[in-house]
């Protein structure tokens, strides 16, 4: 009997501290986060339950009398697809449409899922926004092509980096190295005008830009742990990649 | 032909990054649509002689309010939207040229810049907190069962 309680209330905590999980590793915000463990808690009849989110791990408890439970989150990314899955299945668990066994069933299968669109697809997506993003910085239209190139092949060099060494900081510094060289190279070859601008506008997939305001606005939100743990992160992706340019600008 | 660049510019650097974000498909388009409404207001705004923080504000709190827009359309959470259409006003250039700065040993000019960024990203969040409250406070009102339909189709 004592154990059917305990599986019973097992339940409910796992679906909350599961969601919060996935949400957290798919870049949402703090607060964004504690919200939806909050209210699916309330929607599963665990009242009163509190959270602790911090960019590295989760503590969630769900009741005055329980044992407060802790998750670990070792990597981060920005996976919106399952942002926006996971905040399906909370608000059906708040309408009522969904048992918590089903919101498990679901958020297990929204974890397994793979990203939306294959790496070729990210590839081209991150040379694409770079010879955009060299237009937009004032650069010549003869920028747009050694744009292209060089942010294509930084980002593809970053992905296969990181899937060799898990250091993101290595795989952010060598592939801004390999920009700065290949951008050098192009102007060298007249294909490209400004260097400068060609090199801003290849490293902008792999900058820091959201992460340093998901952090100024988790402060603004409260969080101060999160907010200063997510500003220390940009702060370290800005400096690889501004230390792998640099390297290429010292040895010129 | 300037402000045409730039449109086009800004459309398809928002969707390429919503792309990297693995925003759902069906949205890519209205992320670059807010891409393109910050850029252009900010852009605006600057040849009008605006400061840079304020324009950013501005932008901003506008791609804010399209995302809520945007959201309550086609039920998905706001961030998708806000989080593509800020791409273009996010200091990350200013970031890395601070920290290029700072590693060549240029300490004056790169505080400066490392300080510029972080104004303006101040200044997003500031803009996506407003639109945010003001959305609490105009839209709450409605109630919100119209998801229900939608499920038995």
């Amino acid at each position: 009997m004592n154990d059917e309680a305990a599986l019973q209330v097992q339940e409910p905590v796992q679906v909350c501290l599961l969601a919060g999980k996935i949400m957290l590793q798919s870049g949402a915000e703090t607060y964004r986060v504690e919200d939806t463990m909050t209210r699916m808690a309330d929607a599963l009849g665990l009242h009163g339950a509190d959270s602790f989110v911090t960019p590295t791990g989760i503590l969630f408890q769900s009741g005055e009398a329980d044992s407060a439970k802790l998750i670990r989150i070792v990597a981060r990314t920005t996976d919106l697809q399952k942002v926006s899955a996971v905040n399906n299945v909370s608000r059906k668990l708040g309408n009522g449409e969904m048992t918590s066994e089903e919101a498990y069933a679901e958020l297990l299968e929204i974890e397994r899922v793979k990203p939306a669109y294959p790496m070729s697809m990210q590839i081209a997506a991150a040379a694409i926004s770079s010879g955009c993003f060299t237009l937009m910085f004032r650069g010549s239209l003869a920028d747009f092509l050694p744009g292209i190139v060089c942010g294509g092949l930084g980002f593809a060099a970053f992905l296969l980096l990181h899937r060799l060494v898990k250091v993101k900081f290595f795989a952010e510094f060598i592939a801004s190295l390999l920009i700065g060289l290949l951008a050098v190279l192009l102007v060298e070859l007249h294909i490209g005008r400004m260097l400068d601008k060609v090199i801003i506008g290849s490293v902008m997939p792999l900058v820091p830009g959201l992460l340093i305001t998901n952090a100024v606005r988790d402060l603004m939100a409260g969080h101060l742990v999160s907010g200063l743990s997510r500003g220390a992160e940009a702060f370290l992706t800005a400096f690889a990649i501004g230390a792998g340019v640099a390297v290429v600008f010292t040895l010129l | 032909m300037y402000w045409i660049i730039h449109l086009i510019a800004s459309f398809i650097a928002s969707a390429a990054f919503a792309i990297l974000f693995n925003a759902p498909k069906r949205t890519l388009l209205q992320c670059g649509v807010s891409g393109v409404i910050g850029w252009m207001i900010y852009l605006l705004l600057l040849s009008m002689g605006m400061e840079a923080v304020f324009s950013t504000v501005a932008a901003t709190f506008l791609v804010g309010v399209a995302g809520q827009f945007f959201a309550r359309w086609y039920k998905e959470p706001v961030i998708i939207f806000s989080v593509a259409g800020i791409i273009p006003l996010v200091p990350g250039g200013l970031a890395y040229d601070a920290m290029r700065r700072f590693v060549e040993n240029e300490y004056n000019l790169a505080v400066q810049l490392a300080a510029q960024a972080f104004l303006l990203s101040g200044s997003i969040a500031i803009g996506l907190v407003l639109s945010e409250v003001l959305g609490q406070l105009l839209i709450r009102r409605k109630p919100l069962r119209i998801q229900v339909n939608r499920q038995q189709q």
